[in-house]
């Protein structure tokens, strides 16, 4: 069996750049099992050691029960049980880091610390006294530098040395008599129920009234009683509950061993990071030279770069290089029509789709991770925290929605950068309601067909998108899904420092490889189904492929369902059919609706058909037609997208329900309140709609409770 | 005593006690604000909220709403 080490320290300790440095390119990122947080492992590059296995844990500040990160961590580090751990801890921030230490400690797995960033400590002028530190500690100490490699292999393989030696971690902290002496007793009363080795961990654990734990231990109740009394005499003791008096005393520990080992040169003066800080967030500059960082990542993603680089590839690899090559060569061959349609239609056509996106996400991607590499991205949350809270969003959301602008398909994408999984699966939810490029030629179709190109129609399809964000996350936030899991915005701002090159690069690299692989199939998939069911359908019964979408699977089905859109006041199964195509690609919705009116082909803004959309279109219901297609269910591609991202299905199931219910209750809404005061009477409709503003606005005003503080669950609850 | 939200920037104080109770308390004190720890009030975020203090010779932001939580000297 390999041994198996777990990597373990604070977010911005260096965890990454040295999980980097010993794996190598030997690396597998996966998920935890039902969360979005990401799961790396990796092979140790090491020449004395073979068959050592690194697992990167999420980076963590604490063992407590809150997040989901330290939920994931912990509940690794005791059921799978791993032979060693490296805790890495940023020698630049020594206190706050050996907080994770002592706790760790407890586990009784054996560790090495690994004190990282040793060369700014050295050039800052501070000292270190690792030897000390390692007595203190009860554990060796190796001083390392992540970013120039040094040290690393000498860490590694002391891991591995105490790994195959099997050394138990014995703490040498002890707290204060009167904590020690409760922790002693519970751990009497704990007996055998408990493995000797994390019986000290176990005891804190129930000192702190950890409810996980408290949960597998499963205790009965003479004995719960009989600890209760324990944990209340020591809190009546100290003035204070039993949480706060562990993590007092645990930085009271360290306060007191730092001082032994820890040398700080004394002068006051301004570290580069913090002269950089003074502007970068400064009351006046803050806002301005965020709208620049924003303007420069959206130009070069969606303005230049990015859109050049996924056009080339959209309209001339896999629109005039690919499909005519491919045509060519099945004619040479002989292949039968429908085989033909089905490659050049059906299969280069959903693959074109998928990697259509991929440059522009790796350029996306690149300028993503060098802003969250550099510190600005922390930064960036800081700075918008105040607008984003309020809709149960984070400040970064600002991002994802910013290129959804752009394409929704990268912005789903974006929402990677949020640590908090409540923020980010909203943010997940909500990002494609901006309307994005591909929705604009619907825009122009619409406006031009029945307002006359007014100039209002497109502003006011950015503003029905902006208020969907809004009252969604209002609404959303209230529900029982998004109530759990309260997330403290405490939150570290790193020092900002030069982005590494690998790490950039690598964090780019698997942000995109993540997307062909798991978006991909769900893309391909529906883009092959939607082209059987345009270019197949029922003549003299039998199944025959045919030239006009009128005759196809689609028509019938579009029939089929237009009775549902009639309240909406589109019931024409032609507009039906356009929404269905606009799955495979919104833009679709124009060219679809030229042909069902009979149209080869139309211009991007489908002019040709203007007059025919005028006559079978009310100003009412082609209005409530385009608000329908921008806030329903979005591309396929961007759904491949969620489901990337959610890493789950039942989420991303809920999430385009939602999505498109949204949209049909307002454009209902729109259409039937429309045709009130429009002077049409009243009917079952306008009573409809009347209950969906009452509802909405009962959603949007509900108190909100946020729910009793629970433990973060690792399960994917829905 | 006062509510840290009300330190002004630039001061330097002394926490004397959190209260409240749950996940944010145990968070803002596993980031190292525990009881007789120096807190400097380093600046406000452009639009008002949250705040970012030093503490433990590292930069922390939190929000005015948690920062009632802690009353300092």
């Amino acid at each position: 069996m390999p041994t198996k080490i777990a990597l373990a320290g604070n977010p911005n300790s260096g965890k990454t750049t040295l999980f980097n440095a010993l794996t190598g390119s030997n690396q597998y990122v996966g998920n935890w099992p039902g969360v979005t947080i990401e799961k790396k492992e990796g092979k140790l590059r090491s020449d004395t050691y073979k068959d050592i296995t690194i697992v990167d844990l999420p980076g963590i500040y604490s063992l407590s029960p809150y997040t989901l990160e330290e939920v994931i961590a912990r509940d690794y580090l005791i059921t799978e049980n791993p032979d060693a751990i490296i805790n890495i801890v940023d020698g630049t921030n020594l206190e706050r880091n050996l907080y994770l230490t002592t706790q760790l400690a407890e586990l009784g797995i054996p560790m090495v610390v690994a004190v990282n960033m040793m060369d700014i400590v050295e050039k800052n002028g501070d000292r270190i006294n690792l030897d000390k530190l390692s007595e203190k500690l009860g554990c060796p100490v190796i001083g390392i530098s992540a970013l120039r490699k040094a040290g690393i292999t000498e860490a590694a393989e002391k891991a591995a040395e105490l790994a195959n030696k099997k050394v138990p971690m014995t703490p040498k902290h002890r707290f204060s008599d009167e904590l020690e002496h409760a922790i002693e007793s519970i751990e009497g009363l704990l007996g055998d129920r408990v493995e000797d080795k994390n019986k000290r961990w176990t005891a804190i654990k129930v000192f702190e009234r950890d409810i996980k734990i408290m949960e597998r231990l499963d205790l009965d109740d003479s004995l719960k009683e009989r600890i209760e009394n324990i944990i209340d005499g020591c809190e009546t003791d100290m003035d204070d509950d039993s949480e706060s008096i562990i993590t007092n005393e645990r930085y009271l520990y360290i306060s007191s061993i730092i001082k032994d080992c820890y040398r700080r040169k004394s002068n006051k003066k301004m570290t580069t990071s913090d002269k950089i800080d003074r502007i970068v967030t400064n009351r006046w500059l803050a806002l301005p030279i965020f709208a620049l960082a924003m303007f420069a990542v959206y130009y070069l993603a969606v303005t230049t770069v990015g859109t050049w680089m996924t056009d080339w590839t959209n309209d001339v690899l896999f629109g005039e290089i690919i499909p005519p090559a491919m045509e060519s060569f099945l004619d040479s061959i002989g292949t039968a029509p429908w085989l033909q349609s089905l490659i050049l239609d059906g299969i280069i056509a959903g693959v074109g789709a998928v990697l259509g996106f991929i440059p522009q996400m790796l350029v996306l991607f690149l300028a993503l991770a060098l802003l969250e590499d550099c510190g600005y991205m922390a930064r960036v949350a800081f700075i918008m925290d105040r607008i984003f809270r309020k809709f149960g969003l984070s400040g970064k959301s600002f991002i994802p929605m910013l290129i959804g602008t752009g394409c929704g398909v990268p912005g789903i994408m974006a929402s990677r950068t949020i640590e908090n999984e409540r923020d980010r699966r909203m943010t997940i939810m909500v990002t494609t309601f901006i309307p994005c490029g591909a929705k604009l030629p619907v825009i122009a179709l619409i406006s031009g067909a029945l307002f006359n190109g007014a100039w209002w129609v497109a502003p006011s399809a950015y503003f029905v998108g902006i208020a969907a964000i809004i009252f969604s996350g209002i609404i959303l936030k209230k529900t029982r899904m998004f109530s759990g899991d309260p997330a403290p915005f405490v939150m570290e701002l790193p020092p900002y420092h030069r982005p590494v090159a690998g790490n950039v690069l690598r964090s780019m690299w698997e942000r995109g490889w993540s997307f062909i692989k798991k978006a991909g199939t769900i893309i391909l998939l529906s883009t092959i189904v939607v082209w059987f069911a345009s270019s197949f359908g029922i003549v003299d019964g039998r199944i025959v492929m045919v030239d006009d979408v009128n005759d196809g699977f689609l028509s019938k089905i579009g029939g089929a369902i237009a009775p549902v859109f009639a309240p909406l006041g589109w019931g024409q199964w032609q507009a039906t059919v356009a929404t269905i195509t606009g799955l495979v690609a919104k833009e679709n919705v124009v060219s679809t609706l030229g042909i069902l009116y009979g149209f080869a082909e139309v211009a991007e803004d489908g002019f040709e058909i203007w007059g025919l959309l005028a006559s079978s279109f009310t100003v009412l219901s082609a209005y409530s037609f385009l608000v329908f297609n921008l806030l329903c269910a979005p591309c396929f591609a961007a759904i491949g997208a969620i489901r990337r991202e959610m890493n789950n299905t039942k989420w991303t199931l809920f999430a385009i329900g939602y999505q498109t219910l949204f949209a049909y209750a307002v454009s209902l809404s729109i259409y039937q309140l429309g045709m009130l005061f429009t002077g049409n009477g009243f009917g079952i409709g306008t009573a409809a709609a009347i209950l969906i503003v009452a509802l909405f606005l009962y959603l949007l005003m509900r108190p909100y409770r946020e729910r009793p503080i629970e433990a973060a669950s690792v399960q994917a609850s829905m | 005593m006062e509510v840290l939200k009300e330190v002004a920037c630039g001061r330097t104080v002394t926490v004397q006690k959190i209260v409240g109770q749950g996940a944010v308390k145990r968070r803002i004190m596993d980031m190292g604000i525990t009881k007789g720890t120096e807190i400097y009030v380093r600046k406000v975020a452009p639009l008002g909220d949250p705040m970012e203090v030093t503490v433990r010779g590292y930069e922390l932001s939190l929000r005015k709403a948690d920062a009632e939580m802690i009353l300092v000297e």
